[in-house]
């Protein structure tokens, strides 16, 4: 095998490969609270909730109704987002003028009760979701062993991220909601109805959670704390990614993949923390974050 | 309360006694009180906690609900898996509320935490569902009861059977805290004295949900098997994980530490055909099945082993006190030692001096979706380990044998 200062490189090849799929992963998640946290300037402490609630109904749209993978992965993103219509609509409108620390604490409340009540209901060891029939199986590279789900993983996230990333920074649509954000009062003298994009944009964010449940759900445990898990480590990666940034909460999800798995390669231990110490590495240099605007 | 003068002279008289130090006849406070301290809605709350309090309930139910006279009363806790709350509430407990014997405890470092409020009290811990082997070795007390399993039935149990079946080179997926370690040590100790050979390992944080970095590392060491030594959501990713990378096809994977609720969580194509050791299984015999119907009526699903023996030693703690004929902690163990435990759980089994409770425990092998007949139907057993074989002889560890 080819080894390289005394690194096994097909090994290594393996471990970024892997990482990239983590990271495709990071992105994908991050790119909806980037969204949330980052334009409308909402800390939606729900969103690992309803990524954990995209999963269940995933899981419960196949069991309860025989609607399978690929139905989900249209509808179930729609349900979840349309939740998210109702949250912004009903609970978050409400405290819109308040200090952030409302909606902060009141996304947190959130969470603990829809994890709470999915604990109740269906236990906390999980339940199983098999990878559709399509999916299963995978090819033998020359380094490793890649699964196709894994490599569906790359293609959906690339494909979301990218369109997401266009929609906004591209499109006419895209330009009235960073506007909207930006300046709301000019934007509505315009005749632009700045509260409906508001609650639209926060919708799709949560419904984007509700897209990364529904690929989660084969490969990771469906269990009410799969969310609380992966909430602060997305957090953390928009944070570095850098505010209000969508190219950047990408960008650097794939990275901290890719960061992530070089650890569990050298280091397991920090594995968990790795990404946290990059966080703070990146605060304390540049407080805005790699890809963030000065303010 | 109302109580009658002359059992509250009664009572005030039992507790001069204790507060003495001489040892109290009868019942302290006009009542048996069993606390159930476990983890109620986190991760291990499907493997104990609810489930354990109605386990409990049921034994008192079935005792009669009143021993030597008096009533017998289940209060219960959530420890949340923190050493800290749990010694807080269980100091509560005895100090203030009166409560004799402690049940459940999950979670390794709280039942670690509560024993030794326990043991300063004398008052009994009966630990179902905690892993550690520390209990009843370097953590020992006169004070404890370690009923379901440990690591150390878990590595004997799952590992002997494999090494002798030729498999010799081990890999291990390790859980980053004290369990998975011990986990890790007890089994790599059975391999290396029995010519096995651990040929790498990983150590994962708790919590973890991508594996596939670990399952790579895995691949890449030519082990024959590879053995899981985590639990809970860690083990069901873990093991998703193996499978899909086409790890089980190249070399077996062992799960060290395996609840019935986790394998129910597992697609049987990826967990099928897998072996396991457990301390009980519901599908055994009519016995088991017969209590475990009965369980599952109550509590909604099929017991896990902690729960069956939560319902085990409290009807051995009950009887110790009905024969013992006080609630005192020593006398009353002193009669748990002595009395066999004998119920559907407990097989050919006996509360050893270390406090250790060895019986049989059980080789299984999950059952492939072709196998089962309903949704609870997940285990064939495959061989039962006699209890000597899986919890091993008394280890020289214990402090307060040694001290005797």
């Amino acid at each position: 095998m080819a080894t390289f200062l005394g690194i096994n490189l097909f090994g290594l090849f393996g471990q970024l490969l892997v990482g990239l799929i983590n990271g495709s992963f990071y992105a994908l998640l991050s790119l909806g609270l980037a969204i949330i946290f980052g334009l409308l300037k909402i800390i939606n402490f729900a969103q690992g909730a309803l990524y954990m609630l995209g999963a269940f109904f995933a899981w419960m749209a196949l069991n309860y109704m025989g609607i399978n993978y690929w139905a989900a992965l249209l509808f179930v993103p729609l349900a979840v987002g349309f939740i998210g219509i109702l949250m912004e609509r009903f609970l978050l409108r409400p405290i819109a003028n308040e200090d952030h620390l409302y909606s902060l604490l009141l996304t947190f409340g959130l969470a603990l009760i829809l994890q709470g009540a999915f604990t109740h209901l269906y236990g906390s060891s999980g339940l199983s979701y098999a990878i559709p029939e399509e999916l299963k199986g995978g090819n033998r590279l020359p380094f490793m062993y890649l699964p196709n789900y894994r490599a569906w993983i790359i293609v959906a996230s690339i494909i979301v991220c990218a369109g997401t990333w266009y929609m906004i920074e591209k499109t006419k649509l895209g330009a009235y909601l960073r506007a909207g954000t930006e300046n709301p009062q000019l934007m509505q003298a315009f005749g632009i109805n700045v509260p409906l994009i508001v609650t639209l944009t926060f919708g799709f964010g949560v419904g984007l959670a509700g897209f990364a449940g529904v690929m989660a759900a084969p490969v990771y445990s469906v269990s009410p704390d799969m969310g609380s898990n992966m909430l602060i480590v997305v957090f953390a990666i928009v944070v570095i990614g850098g505010m209000g940034s969508i190219g950047g909460a990408i960008l650097t999800g794939l990275g901290m993949g890719v960061v992530e798995g070089l650890t569990k390669y050298f280091y397991p231990e920090a594995s968990t923390t790795v990404i946290f110490a990059v966080m703070v590495i990146v605060l304390l240099t540049k407080p805005a974050g790699l890809f963030g605007k000065e303010a | 309360m109302k109580p009658m003068k002359k059992s509250l002279l009664t009572a005030a008289v039992a507790t001069a006694f204790a507060v003495s130090g001489a040892q109290a006849a009868g019942i302290s406070d006009d009542k048996v009180k069993i606390g159930v301290l476990a983890d109620m809605g986190g991760v291990y709350a499907d493997i104990c906690g609810k489930g354990c309090v109605t386990a409990v309930e049921m034994a008192v139910e079935d005792f009669g609900g009143t021993v030597l006279g008096k009533p017998i009363e289940v209060i219960s806790a959530d420890d949340q898996n923190k050493a800290d709350i749990g010694s807080a509430k269980v100091r509560e407990w005895v100090e203030s509320e009166g409560v004799d014997a402690v049940n459940g405890l999950v979670a390794s470092s709280v039942t670690g935490a509560v024993t030794k409020v326990l043991t300063d009290n004398k008052k009994i811990a009966l630990i179902s569902t905690s892993a550690s082997h520390a209990f009843t070795t370097k953590a020992c007390s006169p004070y404890n009861a370690h009923w379901t399993y440990n690591v150390v039935a878990l590595a004997n149990g799952t590992v002997k059977p494999m090494l002798d079946a030729g498999k010799k080179k081990w890999f291990f997926i390790t859980a980053d805290y004290a369990f998975g370690h011990a986990l890790e040590k007890v089994a790599s100790g059975v391999i290396n004295s029995n010519g096995g050979e651990v040929v790498g390992a990983v150590r994962a944080p708790l919590g973890t949900t991508d594996f596939s970095s670990y399952v790579l590392q895995a691949q890449a060491s030519g082990a024959d098997v590879v053995a899981l030594a985590n639990a809970g959501a860690d083990f069901v990713n873990s093991l998703k994980t193996a499978a899909e990378f086409g790890l089980t096809e190249t070399a077996d994977v062992a799960g060290l530490l395996v609840f019935t609720h986790n394998a129910k969580a597992l697609d049987p194509n990826i967990a099928g055909g897998m072996k396991l050791t457990t301390g009980f299984y519901w599908d055994m015999d009519d016995e088991t099945r017969a209590w475990s119907k009965r369980f599952k009526d109550r509590h909604g699903s099929i017991p896990a082993m902690g729960q069956a023996g939560a319902y085990s030693m409290t009807m051995h703690y009950l009887n110790a006190i009905k024969e013992a004929g006080t609630d005192d902690g020593d006398a009353v163990m002193a009669v748990m030692k002595k009395n066999k435990p004998n119920d559907f759980f407990a097989r050919n089994a006996e509360l050893r001096a270390d406090g250790r409770m060895v019986h049989d425990m059980y080789q299984v092998r999950i059952k492939k979706a072709e196998e089962r007949s309903n949704e609870d139907d997940i285990f064939a057993i495959e061989q039962v380990i006699p209890g000597d074989k899986a919890f091993g002889p008394m280890m020289d560890q214990c402090n307060f044998l040694a001290n005797k």
